[in-house]
């Protein structure tokens, strides 16, 4: 694994920028969860929290000419890589001008045409398609790309994962796969997923290179994450990172993850990244709690602002609807 | 006592597993957990070892239960979304469906999907594809649309020989309610006249057969008598309760929740035709969803599948030809 050697101070500066990606993110994913109790969404809210720092750290990692293929639990990667709150905010409350127009919902969000791409529900989906983008950017000559795409451990154990991360090791492809391991995928235990001692493991056998990192922790997440994504850029294919971490929230908001055992909540891996990075900040002098407190403020302002411009926003409207999902419109059939 | 959808696919499971050792359920979270809808709750609990939780494999979930079947066990599989057995598409419609027609050793799995739209559940969580494993030889897929067809075609799936896939509306998984279990049943193959009329015929299925009887009541003030037949299993298909319907009606409105080019109401307007072309009195017509995948917003969901409201519109049209 690689040794860091940075000066203090960038270190700090990273780090700050990186906490500031996860302070919006957890608020925004508050306000989610508010607005879900409150009968104000529709479906399902699916929060990232505990899994900011690693989020985060994948986000600040990237370039915007890079690629990105978030999951479920990376609000905080999608700030960091450019999305908007308000791409976020519209998305759930089903806004007609959000970048899904109503037609899909909650965390199903993206714009390809800007490297975001957006998800689809069936688990290990994603990694192909980033596989694919970093193919034909090849082919057009563009170099110096990286792709990133994220899931849980469960979604190791697809079918999909596997295909495709053999796919990007004998294509030497630039993909960062980054694997939150947060100890449960929906109600299911680690030892009901796999039964190997580490996920990193898995690397070896693909002939690709690989990362753990302790997941709550921010320094070590930016540490790992852009060492991981500089080898990728520099050429050295696929990186696989593992973070150990532990969800602090139900798998959805609809769940109340009385699975989890208080072992693993009161153990070092349940401390919340967020928390921690604050302390970091405060111990460090990078930051005050007076700072602190102002930032905090700042993003719920701006929170609550989208909310209540989506608010006022247009929903929408079936009878405006082009209901075709061909973009070839004269083959579209049974339009009305 | 008063008793769900979801509840009576609770019940049958734990029947099957209380009376048949061979019997044992293998999906994710349906363990301790009790299954993303709580269809497998208590189970684990009451028969250790036989209800077990499964990796994020669809695949490997399916062809588990295939080896399974061939060494003489009855696997009930729960794929926690209806949409997410595409991943096990292969081995169901590949291996499963073709076992028997191969070797003559049979392969009884039922595979439950908990399928169908629901208000805010978006593409990946809304689908209807029964028809798709309808279209391979060597499956019976069941659609029931009642409490008790719920309880009883469970059964009758895990005690048939042949690969089994159960398709369970989650629409209906907790707000419809019967007085209590069926103690006898209708066998798998044979349809039901939900309601009978003498204008007009409205064929459907699952979830969708609400939505017909809503719409018979509506028209029922306007002096329309709406005969409605639920299939309750697409395949085998009933066509003998059908033409006797169209029969007796000579109007033929076919309604389906999944998607409209091919499927179950193709299927069945295609055999009327065939079958029983001079029983017809107006162009036999079918109401389905509309040719996109099925929208996030309750706006655009609520217009995009039928309702009441959609079929008792088509069913005034085709009364008025
Ligand atoms: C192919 C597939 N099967 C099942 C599901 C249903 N499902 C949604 S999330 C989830 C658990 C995911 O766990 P993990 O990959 O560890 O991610 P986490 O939720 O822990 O972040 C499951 C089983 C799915 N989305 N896709």
């Amino acid at each position: 694994m690689l040794q860091t050697v940075s000066e203090p101070r960038t270190i700090g500066a990273a780090q700050l920028a990186a906490y500031r990606f996860m302070l919006r993110a957890r608020l925004l994913d508050d306000k989610f969860a508010a607005l879900y109790r409150a009968g104000k969404i529709h479906g399902g809210v699916f929060l990232g929290r505990g899994q900011e720092a690693l989020s985060a750290a994948i986000g600040v990692s990237l370039k915007k000419t890079d690629v990105f293929a978030p999951l479920i639990r990376d609000a905080a990667g999608r700030l960091a890589f450019g999305e908007t709150i308000l791409d976020a905010v519209r998305t759930y409350l089903g806004s007609a001008l959000g970048p899904m127009r109503g037609r899909d919902g909650n965390v199903h969000r993206g714009r390809p045409q800007d490297g975001c791409l957006p998800m689809i529900s069936h688990l290990g989906a994603m990694i192909s398609v980033v596989n694919g983008v970093l193919f034909a950017r090849r082919m057009k000559g563009v170099t110096g790309l990286v792709g990133a795409a994220c899931l849980g451990e469960g979604a190791t154990s697809t079918g999909s994962f596997h295909e495709a991360l053999n796919q990007a090791a004998v294509e030497k492809l630039p993909l960062v796969l980054v694997v939150a391991n947060n100890q449960y995928a929906y109600s299911t235990p680690n030892d009901r997923q796999f039964a190997c001692a580490d996920l990193a493991d898995k690397a070896v056998g693909y002939g690709v290179e690989a990362h753990s990192v302790v997941g709550n922790d921010l320094a070590a997440c930016l540490d790992v994450v852009s060492h991981a994504v500089a080898r990728a850029r520099a050429g050295h294919g696929p990186q696989l990172i593992v973070a150990n971490l532990l969800r602090l929230c139900g798998h959805g908001e609809h769940d109340d993850a009385g699975y989890i055992v208080p072992e693993l909540k009161n153990s070092p891996l349940g401390r919340d990244c967020l928390k921690l990075a604050e302390e970091f900040l405060l111990q460090e002098k990078i930051a005050d709690r007076a700072q602190l407190a102002v930032w905090r403020s700042e993003a719920i302002r701006e929170i609550e602002d989208a909310v209540a411009q989506v608010q006022r926003e247009p929903l929408p409207d079936p009878f405006a609807e082009n209901w075709t999902a061909l973009s070839t419109e004269n083959l579209a059939e049974g339009r009305e | 006592m008063s008793i769900t959808y979801l509840e009576a696919i609770r019940e049958a499971q734990a029947r099957a597993l209380r009376e048949d050792p061979r019997v044992f359920i293998y999906g994710q979270d349906v363990g301790a957990f009790g299954g993303a809808f709580k269809a497998t709750k208590n189970l684990q609990k009451e028969f250790p070892g036989r209800v077990l939780d499964a990796p994020i494999s669809e695949d490997a979930i399916v062809g588990l239960a295939v080896g399974a079947a061939i060494e003489g066990l009855r696997p009930i599989i729960e794929m926690q979304f209806a949409d997410f057995s595409t991943v096990g598409f292969n081995q169901i419609v590949n291996q499963a469906a073709t076992l028997f027609w191969r070797t003559q050793v049979v392969c009884p799995i039922t595979v439950r999907l908990p399928f169908g739209g629901t208000s805010g559940s978006g593409p990946f969580h809304s689908q209807c594809i029964e028809a798709i494993y309808a279209h391979y030889p060597g499956v019976i897929v069941v659609t029931p649309a009642t409490v008790e067809d719920a309880y009883s075609m469970l059964l009758a799936a895990v005690a048939t020989n042949d690969p089994v896939i159960f398709c369970e509306h989650k629409f209906l998984y907790y707000h419809l309610k019967a007085e209590k279990l069926p103690s006898e049943a209708l066998p798998i193959g044979k349809a039901r006249i939900a309601r009978e009329g003498r204008d007009l015929t409205i064929v459907t299925y699952s979830a969708m057969v609400h939505e017909a009887l809503a719409a018979a009541t509506e028209l029922a003030t306007e002096g329309w008598e709406i005969e409605v037949v639920d299939l309750r299993s697409v395949k085998p298909l009933d066509t003998d309760t059908i033409i006797a319907s169209v029969a007796r009606t000579g109007r033929l409105l076919c309604v389906g929740e999944a998607w409209p080019w091919g499927g179950v109401t193709a299927e069945v307007i295609a055999r009327v035709t065939a079958e029983g072309y001079g029983l017809l009195d107006a162009p036999p017509q079918r109401l389905n969803a509309k040719d996109t995948p099925v929208p996030y917003h309750p706006n655009l969901w609520a217009a995009h599948r039928p309702t009441s409201r959609s079929v008792a519109a088509a069913a005034r049209n085709l009364l008025r030809t």
